[in-house]
């Protein structure tokens, strides 16, 4: 019997290690594309993009402190992602069952407060997250024009007080990217809200 | 002589409703870490990282109350490491604490260089709560994300305690 299972654990396993559970992405991954519905009702991909230099993925959403936290900061690194040729995407990885406030019309709601420019995405049916290995509110990532993620963390090194932040990982991941170099900061943690689900 | 008895009654019952005033805040995780996380004293420390804004810590806190009230004569010591802004100490984390009568130990972490301080309480842990240390000496395990039961926590405890 312990040597069947031993047959079972070097055959088998490692055809389900492969095969059946994909790793999710990391840095110097290419990403598959996503299509997902915005708070204006359009659906959106990095295709929808066009021409640009590389675009920024932050998964975010309406009741995290710490999402909440970053909204005025997220308007800030649209202009700034727009002046340099890049496209940024929200999506709200949570299940608004688990999390009411995290709801299709609340988002719409609180896009409309903050006046969010960029496209604010429902993951609907949490197929996106977990491809990209997000695990908390927020989480950003950065990639170049071939879809390639270059960059994933937080925003910066400061989720309290905007002004007291010494850097912004992103925006030197975009600077980076625009130098035709590889980000000197790939990678970084910060405390957030963990994606909910039921 | 009633009276007085009513108004010690009145004393103690107000003592226990308002148990907690202040919370102490930690500025630095060294210094926390210094306080709670690298000692070697025979005790079985738990800690968990959790925020009153958590709905999943809020949810499995009563676990670890639980925790220390079933092992309170033995040697163990239960940290709540609560990431509540200081700021919102006096309007949330006390009326919650003293609402639910928590026996806990209780401190504040502030440290906003997150990205150093998160991989020291565990490499692999990415800064989402809750999560929760058990160690004893050079024993320690870590788990990442809430416990669906008390079950599951007493059983980490206890793989760590005994």
């Amino acid at each position: 019997m312990s040597q069947l299972l031993l047959v079972f654990c070097s055959f088998v396993m490692p055809f389900i290690s492969t095969t059946e559970v994909a790793e999710p992405y990391t840095v110097g991954d290419k990403v598959e594309d996503f299509n997902l519905k915005s708070v204006d009702g359009n659906m959106y991909s990095l295709a929808t993009a066009k021409d640009v230099k590389g675009y920024i993925v932050v998964f975010t959403c309406n009741h995290c402190p710490y999402a909440v936290m970053y909204e005025d900061r997220m308007n800030d690194l649209n202009d700034f992602a727009e002046k340099n040729d890049f496209a940024l995407f929200a999506i709200n990885p949570n299940d608004p069952k688990a999390v009411p406030d995290d709801g299709y019309a609340e988002m719409q709601m609180r896009a409309k407060e903050k006046g969010f420019k960029f496209p604010y995405l429902m993951d609907e049916g949490q197929k996106v997250y977990p491809k990209w290995g997000a695990t908390k509110t927020p989480h950003a990532y950065v990639l170049d024009a071939n879809q390639v993620i270059q960059y994933i963390g937080a925003i910066d090194d400061s989720p309290r007080d905007a002004s007291a932040a010494t850097i912004n990982y992103v925006e030197a991941a975009v600077g980076s990217i625009l130098h035709g170099e590889k980000p000197s900061i790939s990678k970084t943690k910060a405390i957030g809200c963990s994606i909910k689900t039921l | 002589m009633k009276g007085f008895l009513l108004f010690v009654a009145f004393l103690a019952s107000a003592a226990l409703s308002a148990q907690w005033t202040s919370v102490k805040t930690f500025a630095k995780y060294d210094e926390l870490a210094k306080e709670y996380l690298d000692r070697d004293d025979g005790y079985t420390y738990v800690i968990n990282y959790w925020a009153t804004w958590c709905g999943p810590c809020v949810k499995e806190l009563p676990y670890f109350e639980q925790l220390l009230a079933a092992h309170d004569n033995e040697k163990i010591r239960v940290i709540l490491v609560s990431l509540d802004f200081p700021k919102k100490m006096e309007s949330k984390l006390l009326p919650f604490l003293n609402k639910h009568n928590i026996q806990s130990e209780v401190v504040i972490l502030d440290d906003p260089k997150s990205n150093i301080w998160i991989d020291k309480v565990d490499p692999s842990w990415e800064g989402a709560i809750p999560v929760t240390i058990v160690y004893k000496g050079d024993k320690r395990e870590f788990w990442d994300g809430e416990f669906d039961s008390y079950a599951d926590l007493d059983k980490l405890f206890l793989s760590i305690h005994n």
